[in-house]
């Protein structure tokens, strides 16, 4: 019997970018809806410089145009609304405000719920129950309720918006990040950390927080689908963005009084909502698989076969 | 468990307090609901006779203790809007959000059960991507958006639904499928998540090594420990639905407390709205409590 | 032919992974006779486990794939039979019990139901099988039976459970019972009864067993015949004695030679100042007192192995004496100054010289660490020990030492091997050339024949760079080849200190001896403690079944 091991083979493996991209080409789906998101990511960055004019532009001559009517340039192969303004170049448009909103609520709250879930689950137990019952209060709170009042106080704008949204949606990342602290500080690599002396920051940083982190995507990605939605609600209620600002939901609101005689002002936007939100849901279902090292195999076998 | 439901009590009754406060204090200042619900040419004389009448002059701390002095005896107060006690307004409205939100997730849990076991079982098969294709597309679609194509398609185009109100067994169809399709999603995607899960563990294996049937396998060994997870998210469904379907019930004129809310903000009936949000918040405290005992009842490791 | 009860034929059993297709099982052959007791021995990825998967049909299609052979039962092929006359196989003809009957039972229902259900899923009357049930739990050695039915399975002790999962397998008199593992997470004490209990069961009832193990001592207790497998191919069989006393294959011998508990016990050297001398320690868990005031002495660079059960409190020592946990009273000198009353700034840079190696490597290393920054970790927290410039080096160094190579630096830990993995950790705690080395399990999670490579390892750093050990274990034939003197630890007390041969040799306690007595010897000609039982006595498990 020698010191030396009985199989120096080690298996070698790919960069974790390269096995990512492979297994996005694995889920049609989830490259679907990644492609999907980045177009409209790319649509709200240029939308408003692009088709700003067009789109606020009125033309009495083509109030409620419906759509399909393929003889007239794209943009208003949806149609126009009331004021006779092309459907298509307005939806473009708003998909700035639309995403802004929900990408500011997002990151706010995931960085501030997860700073406090860091902080609930390491400190002392009493520190942690403090934070605890904050969220409680938070989570008691009917949102939209909350958000109305808010928004009728501070008066709406898209950055009040994006505050109300934010604090409505903290708790969900302070429970999640303290959870999981408080299971991974009992982990043996966490102990073994502590033998050797390592810091309480150090431990957090380097050992606690890379592994909740793809949880905390995976969470966020699906927020984000979540607050798309609450922000069009309140938009739709006319408590979230006030016009001449659009977002997709005001569109819905806008449309709502021509309901009988044209379905499609309140359609197309609506349409453009669920889309992207099932795109951020199919893209959350996708990463909760490739985040996870013991659920990886199922997309890496299907790569793998597929070529 | 006594002691368990007393903490989550003790708890509650904390951030209900908080709740309270926060709203006092806030919907006093979305306005004057002397200018609200005065004719515009009423004379500042008769507006400041409308607010000595409501207790509006005083201070707001003087009016915060009278109204907490108040709620401690039961009263709260009443309707500006109405004229009529705030929390018959809000009972009477709370009674339709309530039946809407039983019949709606009774309906939603029975139908997510079975779709989501039954695509955990199959996992991979064609009813499986089915099913989570039809989820994933439920749990996206904004509900206020849903209503209204519901609208064109079932009330305008066919003419066969009412659009609003209240009065036969028709009214309530639309409101609770556009209520049904989002916790629909989102619970068979929680189902069968949770199902998969036990369906690969350990006690299944045994139960397949003593010859028990699929049937039983699925609905008795793997189910009741499935349905944790799945019980508290309906417990999050409910309680939006508790806290009003604000917009739907906007949308289909139902007079549930979510909409009765909302008017009143927006008419600053402000004891309505406390009132509203004492009696929501009761409810979702003892549906929580409800909950509870359905875990107790579920799993004997968390009874004692 | 025909006549075996079971005929495993040119079985092969193939799995689809992100690593491409594995085969667990190579067209593997075997047979058992009624009433006969057959072990297949082998380690982790052998696959040893497949083949009885594949009787039960409890190999989930994907990705698993049977890929050839039959498996045939009087003669039947299960494989080919209709899926309604296959489950009725399973339990009536063939029943299963597994290695941990917590996740095995289903936690929600009651053990009385789950037992019962065993018999009404194949057809047996409710308030019959309930009567069974009541009744075979009394035979499997379960208290108040009565009670017992009604409670559920976290209300049991392991082996407890092990008891209810038998009863639950016998409940329709199988013909063949099939137990993966079934004793590997029990205390030994504990072990030994549950075997004992199987064979008297056995003999009852006349039924075959197939058992399936890593453990020789296991073999050499229960089987007539054992099956060797490795990588998925049957490599020798044999009578058990045969094959202990006459391993043909390379494989079998290298078994053999890496059991435990045979060579040259130590000598430790003349008591001099001792490194770390612990006095009275004492914990308490609320009402449960984990240690109740722990004393011992330990000399540079030697060796104390401290051996108990689960609930003894050895971990909890280790824990205490690193200060991972806060012990409630009594005092532990670390050449001369106390290791409980020191500072955060004192006791950062006690770590240096006292460092930990876990029980489980996959748990132990963080899985998104490279092994190079796993190693040096070390030097980043003590800054002091070596310069930036030299860490490749150092690294390179440290993993020779264990005996891997510089070019895994590069590798995560799930990479590698179980026994590699245990490798880098020990090269970790190098790192901070420490003094005193704590091993809590150390080797309890690894193959046998890595088991004895690690323990060699540890010795041989012993020797070279004069480090102590503290090591902890369950089993006593372990610690017997590596250790100067051994603590035998039970209920939060030592119940007995001495050298190695005082304990092997010579054991004052009655506990000490149970523990001894109840290791299992891998010589079947050396059966353990338990004496066997007259079959006549014992209670007849079941009446004749009536249809």
């Amino acid at each position: 019997m020698t010191l030396a091991t009985t199989d120096n083979v080690i298996a070698a493996e790919p960069s974790l970018l390269v096995r990512m991209m492979r297994m996005l080409l694995a889920d049609k789906f989830a490259l679907s809806a990644a492609i999907f998101l980045l177009v409209i990511l790319a649509i709200a960055i240029i939308g408003p410089s692009w088709l700003g004019d067009l789109a606020t532009k009125q033309n009495l001559r083509g109030r409620n145009l419906p759509p399909f009517d393929w003889t007239r340039t794209w943009v208003w192969w949806m149609g126009a609304d009331a004021l006779g303004r092309p459907l298509f170049a307005r939806i473009i448009v708003a998909a700035q405000n639309t995403l802004m909103v929900a990408a500011g609520a997002v990151i706010l709250s995931s960085v501030i719920g997860t700073v406090l879930g860091l902080i609930a689950g390491f400190s002392s137990p009493r520190t942690g129950q403090i934070i605890m019952r904050l969220a409680d209060v938070i989570m008691s709170f009917p949102s939209l309720l909350i958000a109305v009042i808010v928004l009728y106080v501070l008066g709406s704008s898209i950055l009040n918006l994006m505050l109300v949204l934010a604090i409505t949606r903290i708790p969900v990342y302070l429970r999640t990040t303290r959870a999981e602290v408080l299971e991974i500080r009992e982990r043996m690599f966490v102990q073994a950390a502590r033998v050797m002396g390592a810091s309480s920051k150090r431990i957090l940083f380097r050992h606690i927080l890379p592994v909740v982190l793809p949880t905390l995507t995976t969470l966020a990605t699906l927020d984000f689908a979540y607050v798309m939605l609450a922000e069009s609600a309140l938009s739709f209620l006319g408590i979230g963005i006030q016009p001449p600002e659009i977002t997709w939901g005001l569109m819905i609101s806008q449309g709502r009084q021509y309901l009988t005689n044209a379905w499609w002002l309140s359609f197309w936007p609506g349409l453009a909502i669920i889309l992207t939100t099932m795109s951020l849901n199919l893209l959350s279902n996708w990463m909760r698989i490739a985040l996870d090292p013991v659920q990886r195999w199922r997309l890496e076998m299907k790569g793998g076969k597929n070529g | 468990m006594l002691r368990f439901i007393r903490q989550r009590a003790l708890a509650s009754l904390i951030s209900l307090i908080g709740l309270i406060v926060m709203v006092f204090f806030l919907s006093r200042m979305t306005g004057d609901p002397a200018a609200l619900f005065l004719p515009v040419e009423a004379s500042a004389e008769m507006k400041d006779q409308f607010r000595e009448l409501h207790g509006l002059n005083d201070p707001i701390l003087v009016q915060f203790a009278r109204y907490v002095g108040d709620v401690a005896t039961g009263d709260l107060g009443q309707s500006l809007r109405k004229a009529r006690p705030a929390l018959d307004v809000v009972l009477e409205a709370f009674t339709w959000t309530l039946w809407l939100a039983i019949i709606t997730m009774t309906l939603v849990t029975g139908a997510a059960i079975v779709v989501g076991s039954l695509g955990a079982f199959r996992s991979g098969g064609f009813f499986d991507r089915f099913s989570s294709m039809i989820s994933l597309v439920g749990a996206s679609v904004p509900d206020f958006w849903l209503a209204i194509v519901a609208i064109v398609i079932f009330s305008i185009n066919f003419a066969i639904l009412p659009t609003s109100g209240t009065g036969s067994v028709l009214h309530w169809i639309l409101p609770i499928a556009v209520l049904f399709v989002r916790p629909f999603g989102i619970i068979v995607q929680v189902v069968r998540g949770a199902m998969v899960g036990a369906l690969s563990s350990a006690y299944v294996k045994t139960a397949r090594a003593k010859g028990v049937k699929s049937g039983p396998i699925i609905f008795i060994h793997a189910l009741r420990n499935a349905m944790l997870p799945v019980i508290t998210v309906v417990g999050d469904q409910a309680a939006s639905l508790l806290n009003g379907a604000v917009v739907v019930e906007t949308i289909f004129g139902f007079p549930g407390v979510g909409k009765l809310m909302i008017d009143s903000i927006l008419q600053r009936d402000f004891n309505v709205v406390l009132a509203a949000i004492l009696v929501t918040a009761i409810a979702i405290f003892l549906m929580n409590v409800l909950i509870d005992l359905a875990y107790a009842l579920l799993d004997p490791r968390i009874r004692h | 032919m025909a006549e075996h009860l079971l005929e495993v034929r040119n079985l092969s059993v193939e799995f689809h992974t992100a690593a491409g297709v594995v085969h667990a099982v190579k067209s593997i052959s075997y047979h058992l006779d009624k009433g006969e007791k057959l072990a297949i021995l082998g380690e982790s990825g052998s696959g040893k486990s497949v083949s009885s998967s594949a009787i039960m049909n409890l190999i989930d299609m994907p990705p698993g794939r049977i890929s050839g052979g039959e498996i045939l039962l009087d003669g039947r092929d299960l494989l080919t039979m209709p899926a309604e006359e296959r489950r009725e196989v399973n339990g009536r003809r063939v029943a299963m019990i597994f290695q941990d009957p917590l996740s095995h039972l289903n936690p929600v229902y009651s053990v009385g139901w789950q037992i019962a259900e065993a018999m009404t899923t194949h057809g047996l009357a409710g308030s019959k099988a309930r009567e069974e049930g009541l009744r075979l739990l009394r035979r499997v050695g379960i208290p108040e039976p009565e009670r017992a039915m009604r409670k559920y399975p976290h209300e049991f002790s392991g082996g407890q459970r092990q008891r209810v999962m038998i009863a639950m397998a016998l409940a329709l008199r199988p013909d063949l019972l099939i137990a993966d593992e079934p004793t590997t997470a029990l205390d030994v004490t504990v072990q030994a009864e549950v075997l004992k209990l199987l064979k008297e069961l056995q003999r009852e009832t006349g039924m075959a067993v197939l058992i399936i193990t890593h453990d020789l001592g296991v073999v050499a207790e229960i089987a007539d015949r054992v099956v060797v497998m490795e990588k998925g191919t049957l490599v020798e069989a044999g009578t058990v004695r045969e094959i202990y006393k006459n391993p043909q294959h390379p494989y079998t011998r290298k078994l053999i030679a890496a059991a435990p508990g045979k060579g040259v016990m130590h000598e430790p050297g003349a008591r001099a100042e001792p490194l770390l001398s612990v006095r009275d320690v004492r914990k308490t868990y609320g009402s449960f007192e984990a240690l109740k005031g722990i004393s011992f002495d330990l000399m540079p660079g030697e060796t104390m192995a401290v051996v108990g059960e689960s609930g003894s409190g050895k971990s909890t020592l280790a824990r205490a004496l690193l200060r991972l946990d806060e012990p409630d009273s009594g005092t532990a000198l670390w050449k001369g100054r106390d290791l409980f009353a020191l500072s955060p700034s004192e006791l950062y840079k006690l770590r240096r010289d006292l460092q930990m190696v876990f029980q489980d490597p996959t748990q132990s290393l963080n899985p998104r660490m490279t092994v190079f920054q796993l190693i040096s970790e070390a030097w980043v927290i003590h800054p002091d020990i070596l310069p930036k410039a030299r860490w490749r080096e150092r690294v390179a160094e440290l993993l020779a030492q264990v005996g891997l190579s510089a070019e895994h630096m590069s590798r995560y830990p799930h990479q590698f091997s179980g026994g590699q993995r245990q490798r880098i950790a020990i090269a970790r705690a190098l790192a901070l050339e420490p003094q005193l080395i704590i091993c809590d399990e150390a080797v309890s999670a690894l193959d046998v024949s890595v088991q004895a490579q690690v323990i060699e390892l540890l010795d041989k750093l012993r020797r070279e760079m004069g480090i102590a050990f503290i090591f902890i274990a369950h089993d006593l034939p372990v610690v017997r080849d590596f250790a100067d003197h051994v603590m035998v630890m039970q209920q939060g007390e030592i119940v007995e200190l001495g050298t190695i041969r005082e304990v092997f040799e010579t054991p004052r306690q009655a506990y000490t001896r149970a523990l001894l007595a109840a290791s299992l010897s891998p010589d079947p000609d050396a059966k353990a403690g338990c004496p066997e039982p007259p079959a006549a006595d014992a209670e007849i498990l079941i009446p004749k079944r009536s249809h």
